[in-house]
């Protein structure tokens, strides 16, 4: 977990979904976001620890960072 | 003065809400102190899970349509129009032609809407059972394949009936054995995400039984385009599959309506998940698919989530406070071939175990789908 100072141009709030659907609301927005755009995901669902890396790697997107918060995290993914 | 309440779509949640007040609150309605109306741009109900068998030739699409005004009680005013703006400052509805309707208690049951333009090709190159045409379609399909690739592809969730997909592959597998023609055909069901249901403990159920029917499986597949000259389906994750039949579930959207209101994203109203109460306005609910609640887009959750509403609501009319939530029960029975199915039930608190497998659970969904009519009128 790293504190950022990064500046999305977009952010998903997915508090309070279940999963999978702060990765399908990740990959929703990931659609029509230019290359090099970097959207935000915020989560308080765990298991996004392990989707969001999971499917960045595997679209090959960059994560470049993961914060935590008391109640959330936030990841934020650059578009290939 | 008179109460009243407005219901927003004649689907499962709108139909069950709708006698579930007339009865409730029958004395009210007869005093005229409260008025429930129904609106619906379409005179028929349509019972949606008739379609899945539409592609094997086992039901028609007439099978899930009757007449809103055979299902709903009289007491209830069924209005068939369509709205076309909400105004929960207001409260206040505004329907084709401008007239206005105003609400004491609005509840929203608009459902899913398929969105399949969202996708290059999809409309040109993909069938679907997600809608009666595309049902009939893929019927015309089906008969005439007999050898080849067949591609089943979730584009996005949440979608209708997530249970659906496995459905079709499991069935379309066991229907082309019995036709002799599974060894010409090859099956590969692709998943948005890393497993095959969103759902672990159902995916984990569900992937055995694919691989034991030589099912394929790409997971991590988000179909960005499809090329219907090259029979080609391309995933946002650089994946290529050639198909000879590609069956799609199309990205699914709740109607322009709710996001114009301000009331959530992409046409899913944003609730509280117990009380079904929209978060951005007052006096207004959500429920069945238009409800971002996370569970299933089911008939059996709107079923449910009718009864809390129609609670809910009826407790406010009396001044008496709401008590009735919803805890996200579901249930759904899902087939695993031409002759068998499993069940599964779960809420928010407690995973599903689907059931094994079994002749009986199958004639169970059958029978609980003719039944479904007792449902909509609010006996069962």
């Amino acid at each position: 977990m790293t504190e950022t100072d990064i500046q999305p141009a977009t952010t998903v709030d997915a508090r309070g979904a279940a999963c999978p659907g702060p990765l399908m609301d990740l990959i929703g927005e990931m659609r029509s976001a230019d290359s090099g755009a970097i959207v935000r995901l915020l989560s308080d669902n765990e298991q996004s620890l392990t989707d969001v890396p999971e499917w960045t790697n595997e679209a090959g997107h960059d994560l470049l960072a993961t914060e935590e918060t008391d109640d959330h995290y936030a990841f934020y993914v650059e578009k290939a | 003065m008179t109460e009243r309440v407005v219901i927003v779509g004649g689907g499962t949640g709108g139909a069950v809400l709708a006698n579930d007040l007339a009865d409730r609150l029958g004395s009210e309605i007869d005093a005229g102190e409260v008025e429930v109306t129904l609106v619906n741009d379409d005179p028929d109900h349509v019972y949606k899970p008739v379609w899945l068998y539409v592609p094997f030739g086992q039901r028609e699409p007439a099978d899930g349509r009757r007449p809103l005004r055979e299902l709903v009680d009289d007491r209830v005013g069924l209005r068939i129009d369509h709205v076309t703006e909400i105004d929960t400052d207001r409260e206040r509805l505004r329907t084709t032609g401008g007239s206005t309707m105003r609400y004491d208690y609005l509840a929203l049951a608009t459902g899913s809407t398929l969105a399949p333009g969202e996708i290059p090709g999809l409309e040109e190159g993909g069938h679907d059972y997600y809608s009666e045409t595309g049902s009939e379609a893929l019927r015309e399909a089906l008969l005439s394949f007999t050898e080849g690739h067949l591609v089943l592809s979730v584009i996005g969730t949440p979608h209708m009936c997530p249970a659906a997909p496995l459905e079709f592959v499991f069935m379309a597998d066991d229907w082309l054995r019995e036709r002799g023609l599974r060894d010409d055909v090859d099956i590969t069901y692709t998943y948005p995400i890393q497993r095959v249901h969103g759902n672990p403990h159902i995916a984990e159920w569900a992937r055995p039984l694919m691989d034991e029917r030589d099912i394929g499986v790409e997971t991590f597949f988000n179909a960005e385009s499809v090329d219907p000259d090259a029979e080609t389906v391309t995933s946002m994750e650089g994946t290529e599959l050639d198909y000879d039949l590609l069956v799609a579930i199309p990205p699914h959207r709740g109607i322009d309506l709710i996001e114009d209101a301000g009331l959530g994203d992409r046409g899913w109203v944003d609730v509280d998940k117990h009380t079904l109460e929209a978060e951005a306005a007052d006096d207004v609910y959500a429920l069945g698919d238009t409800a971002d609640t996370g569970v299933p887009n089911a008939g059996s959750v709107a079923h449910y989530q009718a009864g809390v509403v129609g609670q809910r609501i009826a407790s406010e009319i009396r001044d008496r406070p709401a008590t009735a939530t919803y805890d996200g029960k579901t249930l759904c029975f899902i087939e695993t071939g031409m002759d068998a199915a499993s069940f599964v039930e779960f809420d928010y608190e407690s995973p599903p175990s689907p059931a094994p497998p079994s002749q009986k659970l199958h004639w169970s969904k059958l029978a609980y789908n003719e039944s479904y009519w007792l449902t909509a009128r609010g006996l069962l």
